[in-house]
C-alpha cells in the first residue's frame, strides 16, 4: 500500500535468537514475579499447546497413556490457563512501578475481563453442539455434524475472532508494533523487559496468537484434522491446517491493513457485541 | 476414635471454649501486662479447642456416623439437643479449620492491643463466637438454634467495635447490629411458621412432616428464611452492613466473619430447602439463581472500585456467596425437576465453594491483617514494596489471589469449575425460562472470573509491588512466626484442596447424600456414578494430572532456558523515567487501575467525580493552591431501600407518638381498654 518491502517472514525467529544472545537490564524496582514471571508465562503457552489439537486428534501422552494431555483440553481449564499467563504478565507490568506497566497491566486486564465474555460463550456453544467440554471431542464431534447446523457456530465463530483480536493485542484493540501511549497495551507491560526476558515474552505471545488460530480453525471448521495417526493423513491434515490457519492470519493482516485502530472506550463495545454473538449463537444451538 | 466420635468430645469443646473466654478475663485481672497472658490463653484455648473440633468432624466424616444427643430442657421450652450429621460435621470441619489458623495468628496479632484495649474481653468475646458458630452448625432445635445465633450475633458485634476508639467502628457496628437483628426477625418469623405448621419446635419433627405443609405456608417459610439468612450471608441488597463490618473486625476477627460467619445462612439454606422441607418448586431455585448472579457480578464490580484492602476484600465475599448461591439454586431446579444426580453435584459444588472460600478469603484476610497492622492504614493508595519487606506475607496473599480467581490448579478453580458444568446442564432444559436464568447465570460467572483477577492483580499489585508510596509503609516487617505458620497453612490447603479435587468433590457428594435425599449406602463415594453422568456433557476434571503437566514443563523450560543462557549477565538499572524523576507519584494507583473498568460499567456503578479547587488568587484563576478530587460510586440501595424504608419507619413512629399523651389518666384507660378486651377475648 505505501510501496514499502517488510520483513521476511523469519524476522521474529531472527528476533528471538537475538534477543536471547543479549545480556539484560533489569529495573532495581523489579521483585521476583517480574524475573519469575516470563518462564511461568512462556512454560503456560507451552502447557495450553499441549492441550489443543493442530493436526492430529490425538492428545499426547507420556509413559504410554501414564501422563495424558487430555484434561488440558477442556476448555475452561484452557481459558483460565491463558487467564494465569495474563495475571501474570499484568503483576510483571506492574512490578518495576513505571507509569506505562501500570497503565498497561490497567487495560489488559480491562480487556481480558470484558474478552473473556466472547471467548466463553463461543467456546461453550461449540461445546454445547459438540455434546463435549473437551476441545479434542469438540473437533471430533463437530466433524460428523451436517452442514447445516454449523449456521450458529460461524456466528460463534465471528464472537470467537474478536476475542482472538483482543487477547492477542490486535488491531482494533491494541498496536503490537509500537509503544505509544495511545496503544499500549501488550507493549506497554513488557517495555522493561529486555534480553531472554524480552525473548520469552514476544515467544509466549507468539505461540498464544498460535493456539488461538488452532482452536478458531480447528473448532469451527474441524475438517481435515486426522482421525488417526497414520503418516499420510498427518500430512494431509497438516496441509488442511496451513490453508485454514493461513486463510485465517490473512484476515487479521488484512483487519491490520484496513483498520484503524478503536478508541480504548470503543473497544468495550465490540467486546460486548463478541459477548452477544456467543450468547446468540448459544441460543440458537439449544433451540434448534 | 470413640471418644471423638462421642457427646464427650462435643461437650469437651465447648467447655475449652468456656474456659478460654472465662479465664482470659480472670488473668487479665489477675497479671498487669497488658493482657499478653490473657490474650495468649484465650487463643491458645481456642486453637486446642478448634484442633478437638477439626478431629470429630473428621471422625464423623469418615466413620459416617452421626452424634445425637440431647442435654435435657429449659422452661419445657428451649431444648438442649445436638446433632452432628454428615452436614453439620462438614460445617463444623470448616469452622475448626479457620478458627485453629486464625487462633494460631491471633497468638502475634493481639500484640497491638497491648495497653491499647483489653485483651482479656477480646479473648472472651472471640471464644464465644468460634463456640456459637460451632453450636449453630450442630444445634438441633429452634428455639436452642435462636439462643445460640444471637451468642454468634452478639460476639461478633462485639468484636467488630472491639477497637472503640475509632468512631467510624462504632457506626460500622451500629449498621452490623441493626441488619443482624433484622434477620433475625425473619428467622424467628419463620421459626414460628414452621411451628404453627409442624406443632413442633424440634428440628427433627420438621425433618419427619413430609407434605404437612400447605404451598401458602412453605413459600412464607422460604421467604422469611431467604431474607433471614439472607442478610446474614449478605446477598445484594442485603449486604450493606457486610463491608462495613467485616474490615472493621480485627484482621483475624473478619477472617472467621467473612470466612465462616456468612456461611451459616448457606447452611441453613441447604437445612430448610433440602432437609428439612424439601421439594421446593423449581422457582425457588430461579430465585436464587437470580440473587446469585446479581450478588456475583455487582460484589465483584464494588470490590474493583474499592481502594481499602479489606473492605475490597470484603466485597469478595458478596461475589463468592453468589458464586455458592450458583450452585445451590441450580441444585434446587435440578432437585424440583426430578433430576438427583444433577442436583447432588451442583449441591456439592455450592459446598465446594463455601469451603474454599473459607480457606482463601481467611488468608487473604489474615494477609491483609499483617499488611494493616504493619502499615497502620487500610488505604490502598499508600501501599506499595511490600513484597520486598514482608515477603512470605507477599507470597501467601498471591496464593490466596490466584485461588480466589479461580485459576488452575488452584480450589477456587476446582469449585468455580464444578460450579459451572452444573450450570450448563440447566441449559439444556425444555422451558425456556430456565434456559434463560442459565445462561444468566453463566454469563455473571463468566464476567467475573475475569474482573475478579483484574481486581486482584490491583489488589496485589498496588500493595506489594513497585515502590513504596508513603514514609510509613517503606518501614514495615514481617509479622510473627505464628503469623507465617498459619497463612502458610491456609495457602498449602488452597493447593491441596484444588489438586486433589476429584477426591473432595466425591466426598462432598457423599456428604449432600447422607441428608437422605437419596439412598445414602448408594452414593457414599460414587465416583463411577460420577463419571458417567458427566460423560454425556463433559469430561471430569483431574486437576491433579494438569498440576503435574505444569509443573514439569514449567522446571523443565525454565531450566533449559536458565542453562542456555546462563552466560548472559543481568545489569541492574533504574526503571526507564521519561526524564521525569523516579518517584511514586508516577506509579499507577489502586483507583486508576480500576478506573476504565468503572467507566465501563458506569451504567451499573454510577460513578461520580467532585472536584473543588482552592485558587492563590480568587480573581485571577490561575495559580492552584489547592486541589481536592473525590470519587465515589453510587449507592441505590441506600438511597432507593433503606433510605426510603427509614423514613417510612420515623413517618409511622411520629404518628403512633400521637397517643402518648403524657396523661395518666389516659394511660389508664389505655390499660383498661386492653384489659376489656382481652376478657372479651377469652371469655369469646
Amino acid at each position: 500500500m505505501q510501496n514499502r518491502v517488510g520483513a521476511g517472514i523469519f524476522q521474529p525467529y531472527r528476533n528471538l535468537w537475538k534477543l536471547f544472545q543479549k545480556d539484560e537490564v533489569i529495573s532495581e524496582d523489579a521483585s521476583w514475579i517480574f524475573r519469575f514471571s516470563p518462564y511461568l508465562i512462556f512454560a503456560l503457552t507451552l502447557v495450553i499447546g499441549s492441550g489443543v489439537p493442530f493436526i492430529s486428534l490425538h492428545a499426547p501422552d507420556l509413559l504410554n497413556g501414564g501422563i495424558s494431555f487430555m484434561p488440558l483440553g477442556d476448555f475452561i481449564t484452557l481459558i483460565y490457563l491463558f487467564a494465569l499467563a495474563t495475571f501474570f504478565l499484568a503483576l510483571s507490568g506492574m512490578d518495576i512501578g513505571s507509569g506505562f506497566g501500570g497503565f498497561g497491566s490497567s487495560r489488559e486486564m480491562t480487556m481480558a475481563a470484558l474478552a473473556e465474555g466472547g471467548l466463553f460463550f463461543s467456546l461453550l456453544a461449540a461445546s454445547v453442539a459438540a455434546q463435549t467440554g473437551n476441545v479434542f471431542g469438540m473437533v471430533e464431534n463437530l466433524q460428523t455434524l451436517p452442514l447445516q447446523s454449523f449456521s450458529p457456530l460461524i456466528i460463534a465463530f465471528l464472537a470467537f475472532f474478536v476475542a482472538l483480536l483482543a487477547e492477542n493485542s490486535r488491531f482494533p484493540v491494541d498496536n503490537p508494533a509500537t509503544h505509544l501511549e495511545l496503544t499500549m497495551i501488550h507493549e506497554a507491560m513488557i517495555l522493561e523487559h529486555s534480553g531472554k526476558r524480552l525473548a520469552l515474552m514476544e515467544w509466549a505471545a507468539a505461540n498464544k496468537l498460535f493456539i488461538f488460530i488452532a482452536l478458531g480453525v480447528n473448532i469451527f471448521f474441524p475438517w481435515g484434522v486426522a482421525l488417526s495417526l497414520d503418516p499420510g493423513a498427518l500430512f494431509a491434515s497438516l496441509v488442511f491446517f496451513a490453508v485454514k490457519g493461513g486463510v485465517l492470519l490473512l484476515a487479521i493482516a488484512l483487519i491490520e491493513s484496513l483498520m484503524a485502530k478503536f478508541r480504548i472506550f470503543r473497544v468495550p463495545d465490540l467486546l460486548f457485541t463478541s459477548f452477544v454473538l456467543g450468547v446468540i449463537a448459544l441460543t440458537l444451538i439449544i433451540t434448534f | 476414635m470413640d471418644f471423638f466420635n462421642s457427646p464427650t468430645s462435643i461437650l469437651s469443646i465447648i467447655a475449652l471454649f468456656f474456659i478460654g473466654g472465662v479465664g482470659s478475663v480472670f488473668l487479665s485481672r489477675i497479671y498487669a501486662d497488658n493482657g499478653k497472658a490473657a490474650g495468649t490463653f484465650a487463643h491458645l484455648a481456642a486453637l486446642l479447642a478448634s484442633l478437638l473440633g477439626l478431629i470429630t468432624a473428621a471422625s464423623v466424616l469418615f466413620n459416617g456416623q452421626g452424634i445425637f444427643f440431647t442435654l435435657g430442657t429449659l422452661f419445657s421450652a428451649v431444648s438442649f439437643d445436638f446433632r452432628v450429621d454428615g452436614l453439620s460435621a462438614f460445617f463444623l470441619g470448616i469452622v475448626s479449620i479457620i478458627a485453629a489458623a486464625t487462633s494460631l495468628y491471633g497468638l502475634s496479632y493481639q500484640k497491638h492491643f497491648y495497653g491499647k484495649y483489653n485483651v482479656g474481653i477480646f479473648g472472651f468475646f472471640y471464644n464465644a463466637l468460634i463456640a456459637s458458630l460451632m453450636l449453630v452448625m450442630i444445634a438441633n432445635q429452634a428455639l436452642f438454634f435462636l439462643l445460640v445465633w444471637e451468642c454468634m450475633s452478639l460476639a461478633s458485634y462485639f468484636l467488630v467495635v472491639y477497637e472503640f476508639r475509632n468512631a467510624e467502628n462504632i457506626k460500622a457496628g451500629f449498621l452490623y447490629f441493626l441488619m443482624a437483628h433484622f434477620g433475625t426477625i425473619f428467622i424467628m418469623f419463620a421459626f414460628f411458621l414452621a411451628y404453627k405448621a409442624t406443632g413442633s419446635l424440634d428440628f427433627d419433627a420438621w425433618r419427619n412432616s413430609v407434605g404437612a405443609l400447605s404451598p401458602l405456608m412453605r413459600g412464607l417459610i422460604f421467604g422469611s428464611v431467604l431474607i433471614g439468612f439472607g442478610t446474614k450471608s449478605g446477598i445484594i441488597p442485603l449486604h450493606i452492613w457486610l463491608p462495613e463490618a467485616h474490615p472493621a473486625a480485627p484482621s483475624h476477627v473478619s477472617a472467621l466473619l467473612s470466612g465462616v460467619m456468612i456461611k451459616t445462612g448457606i447452611f441453613m439454606f441447604v437445612r430448610f430447602f433440602f432437609d428439612f422441607f424439601p421439594g421446593a418448586p423449581m422457582e425457588w431455585g430461579l430465585i436464587f439463581l437470580v440473587l446469585g448472579a446479581i450478588s456475583t457480578l455487582l460484589g465483584v464490580l464494588y470490590a474493583l472500585s474499592e481502594h481499602d484492602l479489606k473492605r475490597l476484600l470484603a466485597y469478595h465475599s458478596v461475589e463468592n456467596i453468589g458464586i455458592i448461591l450458583l450452585g445451590f439454586g441450580a441444585g434446587l431446579v435440578f432437585f424440583s425437576l426430578g433430576l438427583e444426580t444433577f442436583a447432588l453435584f451442583a449441591l456439592a459444588a455450592a459446598l465446594y465453594h463455601t469451603l474454599n472460600h473459607a480457606i482463601f478469603k481467611a488468608l487473604l484476610f489474615l494477609g491483609a491483617g499483617v499488611v494493616v497492622s504493619e502499615t497502620g492504614t487500610r488505604h490502598m493508595e499508600d501501599y506499595g514494596g511490600l513484597i520486598r519487606l514482608m515477603p512470605y506475607t507477599a507470597f501467601f496473599f498471591l496464593i490466596g489471589s490466584l485461588a480466589i480467581s479461580a485459576f488452575p490448579p488452584f480450589n477456587g478453580f476446582a469449585s468455580e469449575w464444578l460450579t459451572f458444568q452444573a450450570l450448563f446442564v440447566g441449559i439444556s432444559s425444555t422451558s425456556s425460562l430456565v434456559k434463560g436464568v442459565f445462561i444468566f447465570s453463566i454469563a455473571s460467572l463468566v464476567f467475573t472470573g475475569g474482573l475478579a483477577a483484574a481486581c486482584f492483580v490491583k489488589a496485589f499489585g498496588t500493595t506489594f509491588l513497585a515502590r513504596s508510596r508513603s514514609e510509613k509503609v517503606s518501614k514495615a516487617h514481617e509479622g510473627g512466626w505464628p503469623m507465617k505458620v498459619s497463612m502458610g497453612m491456609l495457602a498449602l490447603l488452597t493447593v491441596v484442596l484444588g489438586v486433589f479435587s476429584t477426591t473432595v468433590i466425591a466426598a462432598l457428594v457423599g456428604v449432600v447424600a447422607s441428608m437422605g435425599l437419596i439412598d445414602p449406602l448408594t452414593y457414599r463415594f460414587p465416583f463411577a456414578e460420577f463419571i458417567s453422568a458427566r460423560d454425556q456433557f463433559a469430561n471430569v476434571l483431574p486437576l491433579h494430572a494438569v498440576a503435574m503437566i505444569l509443573l514439569v514443563i514449567f522446571l523443565v523450560t525454565a531450566s533449559v532456558i536458565m542453562w542456555a543462557t546462563r552466560k548472559r549477565k543481568i545489569v541492574i538499572g533504574k526503571t526507564w523515567d521519561c526524564g521525569m524523576p523516579l518517584n511514586s507519584r508516577g506509579e499507577i494507583t489502586a483507583s486508576s487501575f480500576s478506573r476504565s473498568l468503572i467507566t465501563i460499567f458506569r451504567g451499573l456503578l454510577r460513578p461520580t467525580k467532585q472536584t473543588s479547587t482552592e485558587y492563590h488568587d480568587e480573581n485571577m484563576r490561575y495559580f492552584i493552591k489547592f486541589q481536592e478530587i473525590r470519587t465515589e460510586i453510587g449507592d441505590p440501595y441506600r438511597q432507593a431501600l433503606y433510605g426510603p424504608a427509614h423514613r417510612v419507619l420515623t413517618f409511622v413512629a411520629s404518628w403512633a407518638r400521637r397517643i402518648q399523651s403524657g396523661n395518666v389518666n389516659l394511660y389508664l384507660s389505655y390499660i383498661f381498654i386492653t384489659l376489656i378486651a382481652l376478657l372479651w377475648w377469652a371469655a369469646r
